[in-house]
């Protein structure tokens, strides 16, 4: 029945590896040119390649981190831009309650489960969704240690080294770099929806996005968010309530 | 109070642990805290992932429509083009990321190329 049985001898820095490698897979990868859009586009928007490489590891969540740089961008004060970049990162919270029960093992401490939350963002997750069943419960935190922080530290060098190289690209090949970041949002936040609500508020944010950049500038994200989504989750119980009846 | 309003060394790493460390982190705490206290399919989450994806969609569609950098110096029809196609090869092909994405950056590079 259960696959890892045979694994049970296998020492911990043997699954801490192996998480490793789980981080070099195509979600992986994709995340990787996910990346490399963001650093032109935080190069772009006046951030040092140190503060971007800080940023990746203290953020960690590109939607999040997408949000704070375009709060930079527009001139959002300090409370503005939280507020915005909380708002952004609620749907970390139901990840991380679905991941715990799959990482939890008997003895598994409560700080490490609070450390390891850190790495929580959509690729560490779908990954470890998937594969954290094949790995030996008391070693699960082990092999998302060497996942979430393989794919950390990984997309800090990506970071810093599309800074170093950024100036001497074509134009053309920089534009294409700051289209991987909303292709890459556009695919992904589709295919993670977890109801229709979902996809009608990502298709009234791409409107109200740019519809309040320009009647509210500095607060048009938070208004995109706040009106889409309630008007989205209305839609939702209207839809409910005319199926019942 | 913005990221570039403050000429001190540590400003922006400060902007960076409140605006970014804190607001994103207090939910992963959040979620280790609640972890299988409150049902996932809850009214209230609904409207939390609503409100998430909007403003993130919101992110999206500014990226397109008023893009900084190189990106820049594109036409917006060649923009919303690239993306609109590169979205419907994406759906059309059993939503498959890496189609959609490839097929957007070709457009626009071939779009660039030709001088649209």
């Amino acid at each position: 029945m259960s696959t890892w049985t045979s694994d049970v001898t296998v020492p911990r820095s043997t699954w801490f590896l192996r998480g490793v490698r789980a981080a070099y897979s195509l979600p992986g990868l994709i995340l990787i040119s996910s990346f490399i859009g963001f650093a032109a586009l935080a190069k772009d928007a006046g951030v040092t390649v140190t503060q971007a490489a800080f940023m990746v590891g203290a953020v960690w969540a590109l939607p999040s981190m997408v949000v704070l740089v375009g709060a930079i961008v527009s001139g959002a004060a300090l409370p503005a831009a939280m507020f915005a970049v909380t708002l952004s990162a609620i749907r970390l919270m139901p990840m991380v309650m679905a991941l715990m029960p799959e990482m939890r093992a008997g003895k598994t401490r409560q700080w490490v489960l609070y450390v390891l939350a850190h790495f929580v963002a959509v690729t560490s997750w779908v990954l470890a969704m998937e594969r954290l069943k094949r790995v030996p419960p008391d070693m699960r935190t082990t092999y998302y240690a060497g996942l979430g922080g393989t794919l950390v530290t990984t997309n800090m060098i990506v970071v810093t080294v599309v800074y170093a190289v950024a100036d001497a690209l074509p134009s053309a090949i920089s534009a294409a770099l700051l289209m991987l970041t909303p292709m890459y949002f556009l695919t992904s936040l589709w295919g993670s929806a977890r109801e229709r609500a979902g996809h009608m508020a990502m298709i009234l944010g791409l409107v109200l996005g740019p519809v309040f950049h320009i009647v509210l500038p500095q607060i048009d994200l938070l208004v995109a968010g706040l009106i889409g989504g309630t008007a989205a989750y209305g839609w939702h119980l209207w839809r409910r309530k005319a199926r019942v009846a | 109070m913005s990221y570039f309003s403050n000429g001190a060394w540590w400003w922006p790493y400060l902007f960076i642990l409140v605006a970014g460390f804190a607001a994103t982190d207090v939910w992963r705490f959040l979620g280790v805290y609640l972890g299988g206290k409150l049902s996932e399919d809850s009214d209230l989450l609904v409207l939390v992932r609503t409100m998430a994806t909007a403003l993130v969609a919101g992110v999206i569609g500014n990226l397109i429509v008023f893009p900084g950098g190189a990106l820049a110096h594109t036409s917006f029809a060649l923009r919303i083009a690239a993306a609109a196609l590169g979205f419907a090869v994406y759906l059309a092909w059993g939503k498959r990321m890496i189609a959609g994405i490839a097929t957007a950056e070709l457009l626009l590079l071939a779009g660039l190329y030709l001088n649209f």
